[in-house]
């Protein structure tokens, strides 16, 4: 294959996986780059060689899904130019720049399929720097990839699919679950119940890991607001406030915290998809369509990265987009299995729906963290910074970046991006969507200079880029 | 500082039959096995990676990773002669030599 008909697939998790497949058993043979050093995503992320445990003890419900994600991507190896333990930290042009084990590369693509998946969605709260604070997903990633509990008394915070799966992982694993905090209320489901049928097994799921914590014995809250974590060098404790309004504390030396995931969407808006602000997810997305056509010529969007829908709905939709992107180079594809496969997805949406409003996300928290809350956690810039930082008018969040550095560190506001924008527009008064978001900026993961001007030299045409 | 110690940040529940690897953090041997990835050998030997290095060189000013995912890049660490590793994404080699201390990544 040519350089120009060269198909580039960003992420080896769900939908990458199922895309691979589809295309490779057609006979293409995509480029595959994957962080990772083994497929999976971070849902199905396996563990290291030399680690024994069943994957049953690791996905749970899940562990089927899981082995056959694998071995289907374990089958493809041959067929495509997979390359493991890359990033992906720009894209121009149809271009797409690589850091992996060789150096820097840059590989020019005529169709592209991103499938970046999504990260934690965390409210900075006092103490979330302190040693001892992990995302949810870090967590679970702690005791799933490498037999380890993030601390010896861990206390889980937040609310989403995740809370529960992961307090009952630990619970199960032999590790001490100091408390597990849910900032939904138990009347948020009610009204969508029949919403949350919709998801089928995902809800009997969710309720038995609630009910085996409950029957051991652990500390289950509902509808709590965090106050802070606590701790000097390391963590000690977090406050927070019950239901009725009291202010308690647990002793733990780690927390786990999260809100669902939110979109990766960096490398679709350098590849020039159109960002809309998306009030349900409260995040601003590429736009696509219901195949996963971007509305940039070659470019297609699948999986979380693409709107979190979560991992099954990753798979269907992986598949999606590699059928659209079949019938725009003329193949026949299956009309029945596209029409099979929108029917499921559209299940799902119901679904993930439904589980937005049972498991809200909390509204109003972010902004209510008091002036010196770090937001930033790579700049160290506070809440106070955001909401008094000179020449603000109009509030919109790249100013704050460019007067206070807000975003502007190793993370390029993946972590604090979102909560600032809260922080932002309810101190001026206006909504989420005028606020605007953090530019998407190459490179999307740290790059050493030298590096950066390997990748100079190698192309002198983009080096203004770099 | 040595393997496990009660002052580490992580807690070790399984896969312990994988083959000893020595690696020096600050000048101190530190044992860990095939497959730790650097943040599993440094948390489950002490309680921090890093300083944070816009800090005021105080107490709460240790780092010890947060997302494991390669996505918040606040796991940096400083190979000794030069360099950095995301420790979250590496995995522990016999020889490596890390440091902890002040000062910015590189």
């Amino acid at each position: 294959m040519s350089d120009e008909q060269k198909i580039l697939i960003v992420g080896a998790g769900p939908a990458g996986t199922r895309a691979a497949e589809l295309l490779s058993g057609r006979g293409l043979r995509p480029i595959v780059v994957d962080e990772a050093p083994a497929s999976g995503g971070q849902i199905y992320r396996r563990q290291p060689p030399g680690f024994l445990r069943a994957a049953r003890l690791r996905y749970c419900f899940e562990a089927a899904k899981a082995e056959a994600l694998h071995a289907c991507f374990d089958g493809l190896t041959e067929r495509i130019d997979y390359r493991p333990d890359t990033s992906v930290w720009s894209i121009e042009d149809n271009v797409a720049f690589t850091l992996g084990p060789g150096g820097v590369e840059r590989i020019p693509f005529e169709a592209l399929i991103l499938c970046t998946g999504a990260v934690d969605r965390v409210i900075p709260i006092p103490g979330w720097t302190l040693p001892g604070v992990f995302t949810m997903g870090g967590a679970q990633i702690a005791l799933k990839a490498q037999g380890c509990a993030v601390g010896r008394r861990v206390a889980f915070l937040g609310s989403g699919p995740l809370l529960y799966l992961v307090a009952y992982q630990y619970a199960r694993a032999g590790a001490s679950v100091a408390a597990v905090l849910d900032t939904a209320r138990l009347g948020d489901a009610l009204p969508v119940l029949p919403g949350l049928f919709a998801g089928g097994s995902l809800l009997a799921k969710g309720l038995w890991y609630q009910n085996w914590l409950r029957l051991k014995g652990v500390r289950l809250r509902r509808g709590v607001l965090p106050v802070a974590i606590a701790g000097e060098e390391r963590v000690s404790g977090l406050r927070y406030r019950s239901g009725n309004g009291r202010e308690r504390r647990i002793e733990c030396d780690a927390v786990a915290f999260g809100w669902g995931v939110k979109s990766e969407c960096q490398l679709a808006e350098l590849a020039g998809c159109e960002m809309r602000f998306d009030g349900a997810a409260r995040q601003w997305l590429p736009v696509s369509d219901d195949d996963g056509r971007a509305g940039v010529a070659g470019v297609y969007l699948a999986g979380d990265g693409a709107g979190v829908m979560g991992a099954d709905a990753a798979e269907y939709r992986g598949e999606l987009a590699a059928l659209a992107l079949l019938s725009e180079r003329g193949a026949a594809v299956d009309d029945r299995r596209r029409r099979y496969l929108k029917a499921r997805l559209g299940r799902l949406t119901r679904f993930r729906i439904a589980i937005d409003r049972a498991l809200p996300y909390p509204d109003g928290l972010a902004a209510a963290q008091p002036d010196d809350t770090i937001v930033c956690r790579c700049e160290g810039v506070t809440a106070g910074d955001i909401r008094h930082g000179q020449s603000l008018e109009p509030a919109e969040i790249n100013r704050a970046k460019a007067y206070t550095r807000l975003g502007m560190g190793r993370c390029q506001g993946r972590m604090c991006g979102l909560a600032a924008a809260e922080i932002l527009a309810h101190h001026n008064g206006v909504g989420l969507a005028e606020i605007g978001r953090l530019r998407g900026q190459a490179p999307v993961k740290p790059l050493h200079i030298g590096i950066a001007g390997q990748a100079a030299r190698d192309d002198p045409d983009r080096a203004a880029s770099i | 500082m040595s393997t496990e110690s009660e002052r580490g940040q992580f807690q070790r529940l399984s896969e312990t039959g994988r083959p000893q690897i020595t690696i020096h953090v600050d000048g101190e041997p530190v044992t860990a096995l095939a497959g730790d990835t650097v943040m599993t050998a440094l948390l489950l030997a002490g309680a921090r990676l890093r300083e944070f290095e816009f800090g005021g060189g105080g107490r709460r000013d240790a780092r010890a990773g947060f997302c494991l995912m390669g996505a918040c890049q606040d796991c940096w660490v400083n190979v000794e002669g030069g360099g950095s590793l995301r420790a979250c994404t590496s995995y522990v080699s016999e020889g490596l030599r890390l440091t902890t201390g002040g000062g910015e990544a590189r």
